[in-house]
This record gives structure tokens, C-alpha cells and sequence, in this order.
């Protein structure tokens, strides 16, 4: 799901790039104002544990791969602006030191794995909450709900290139594939595998951490999953 | 709280399981796959990528990927270094964020 460079015309990038302006200035404030100095340490795991998700590579039918993203979990266990900030931190890693995702793509890969998917995971899950769902089968259904927001964004923001940029001739200037193939295939691979994947871990840490023990540094930082407000 | 970093520690071990899945996820191919699958590279695509490389391309060690264990020994060392770059950022970033807890005795 990390778009590189070159695929997405200059012009997406900066629309991506200026989108996520407000949407990074709105986490700090809420991240000021919601969550203590020591608090900041889970954020680092968070974003840590995202990072190493994105590493587990998992087979798609057909030869292609995609991988879990955790952004539905840090929005639950941090809320969901500071799951922006953690995932963001990850992306840029991943783009400065392995070349993974480009970095004028950042602002799009950003926006649909650090905004939209731990916000529609969220939301998925608070809903599934409200319908008396199990806290840890709403976080499954959340997670899996958040990364195809993602992927879906991704499919369109790759599939409106050759549409809107193209030669005289007609050859695409960026990303070939046009909507009618990008969207079937992005989504095939998160709504067959990937979905799943994010919704097994997501659902698995939930429930390690509604167990913690007190003397666990997880203790202090599921408090949200507890109900506890501070 | 020891368990949690044999978790950790365990997971980093584990993420070469990441390599076995073969081919390139949809949409991030190289310029040579994008040429193979329709014939030629879009001009604006080579134009801008590969802009930034990056330290460890794909997660390996430049020169020392030429068989699985070492793409799994490169590929481990870059969730390492990765982990680490992300701690340091966050250890700056908790300089200037996080609200200032008030003195409760």
C-alpha cells in the first residue's frame, strides 16, 4: 500500500501533502491536550509495533503481497490522533532509510494509512461497541474495516493517474492502470488476506492487554481499553 | 515486563517470514516489472522514482542479499535500525509534546 514515487503525478502529491497539513497540526493539539509527557513512550511503541506489522509481508493469490498496517489498534489503545502521529513517524522511516513508499507520496501514503484507516477503524469499532459487540471482536471488525478504507483510497488515488495525466498519444504519464483495475485488485488482495491479517493481530493485542497485569508497562498505557479516563 | 521484551525481541526474529511471500505488492513494482507488464516505463514514473533510495533499499544491507539468510539477516537488522530511528524520534518529539502532568503530591 506504499505508493512510491513516480507514481502519483507531482500535482496528487502536493493535494495529499496539503491535505495532511491540518489533519497533522489537529493531532499535536490533540495529543497536547489528551495524553501526559509519559505517555508519549506508547505513542514510540505504537508506532514501533505499526512499523515491524508492515514488515510481515503476506502472500496474495495471483503473485502479488500485502501486509497488516495496526493502525485501527494504536487509535483504540491511543485514540485516534495519536495513531496518526505514530503511523506518520513509521511512514517516514520507512520512506527515508528503506526506500519503502516515496517521499513525495508521503502525504497520500500518509493520509490513507495514518488518517484514514486508524479514523474508519475507529469509528467501525465505536459503532460496533454501541452494538453491545464484544470490545475485542469490534476491534477485529474496526481493523479490518480501517486498512480497505486505506487500500480503497489507495486504489483511486493510483487509479485516477492515467485518466488525468497522460501524452498527447495517450501513454500515461504515472500510474498506467486505470480505476476499473486498480480498485478490483487493491481490494481482492485487502479484502481476501490483508483485512484479515489486520484484524487477527489487531484483535490479539486487544486481548493480551485487556489481561495485563498491573505490574506490566502496558498497564499504565491500556488504561483506554479499561474504560479509565485521566 | 521481562516477557514483553522476549515478545519483542521475538517478533523482530520472526519478520523475515515477511520475505517468503514472493513478488511485489500491488503497485509498488520496480521500473523494470512496470516496463515488463505494459511495454514501456511512463516518462513522469522514471522521471521521479527512486528520488530517495534510501540507507537500506527494501530492507537488505546493499552487497549482502545474495541468498535467503542474508536477506534474512538484512532484512532483521533493518527492523533494528528502523525500530531504533523511530524511538529517537519519538524521544525528541516527547520534548515538545505530551501535556505537562500538574503536581498532584
Amino acid at each position: 500500500m506504499h505508493i512510491p514515487d513516480g507514481y502519483l503525478s507531482p500535482q496528487t502529491c502536493a493535494v495529499m501533502g496539503a491535505a495532511m497539513v491540518p489533519v497533522l497540526y489537529k493531532s499535536v493539539k490533540e495529543v497536547n491536550k489528551e495524553l501526559d509527557k509519559k505517555d508519549i513512550p506508547t505513542m514510540a511503541i505504537g508506532s514501533a509495533f505499526s512499523f515491524t506489522v508492515m514488515m510481515f509481508n503476506v502472500p496474495i493469490p495471483g503473485g502479488t503481497t500485502a501486509h497488516a498496517i495496526g493502525s485501527t489498534l494504536l487509535a483504540i489503545v491511543l485514540g485516534p490522533w495519536a495513531a496518526v502521529i505514530s503511523v506518520t513517524v513509521a511512514l517516514i522511516i520507512q520512506a527515508l532509510l528503506f526506500g519503502d513508499g516515496g517521499v513525495l507520496a508521503l502525504g497520500a501514503n500518509t493520509f490513507n494509512m495514518a488518517f484514514l484507516a486508524p479514523f474508519v477503524g475507529y469509528g467501525v469499532y465505536k459503532l460496533m461497541m454501541r452494538l453491545k459487540l464484544k470490545k475485542v471482536l469490534s476491534s477485529a471488525i474496526g481493523a479490518y474495516a480501517g486498512i480497505n478504507a486505506a487500500a480503497f483510497a489507495t486504489a483511486v488515488e493510483l487509479g485516477i493517474q492515467p485518466m488525468l495525466f497522460h501524452t498527447a498519444t495517450g501513454k500515461a504519464l504515472y500510474f498506467p492502470y486505470e480505476l476499473n483495475i486498480s480498485i478490483p485488485a487493491m481490494m481482492f488482495a485487502h479484502l481476501t488476506v490483508a483485512g484479515f491479517v489486520e484484524a487477527i493481530v489487531t484483535a490479539l493485542v486487544i486481548y493480551y492487554l485487556e489481561k495485563v497485569e498491573e505490574d506490566n508497562i502496558l498497564y499504565q498505557y491500556s488504561y483506554r481499553l479499561r474504560g479509565e479516563k485521566r | 515486563m521481562k516477557k514483553l521484551y522476549i515478545i519483542a525481541l521475538i517478533i523482530i526474529l520472526l519478520t523475515p517470514l515477511g520475505l517468503l511471500a514472493s513478488g511485489s505488492a500491488w503497485g509498488e513494482w520496480s521500473l523494470d516489472e512496470v516496463k515488463e507488464m505494459i511495454g514501456y516505463v511512463p516518462e513522469g514514473m522514471s522521471k521521479f522514482a527512486e528520488l530517495v533510495k534510501g540507507i537500506l533499499p527494501d530492507y537488505s544491507i546493499p552487497g549482502f542479499d545474495a541468498n535467503f539468510f542474508q536477506q534474512a539477516i538484512g532484512y532483521v537488522f533493518s527492523a533494528v535500525i528502523g525500530i531504533a530511528a523511530i524511538l529517537i524520534t519519538f524521544a525528541i518529539l516527547g520534548r515538545v509534546m505530551g501535556r505537562v502532568k500538574k503536581k498532584n503530591g
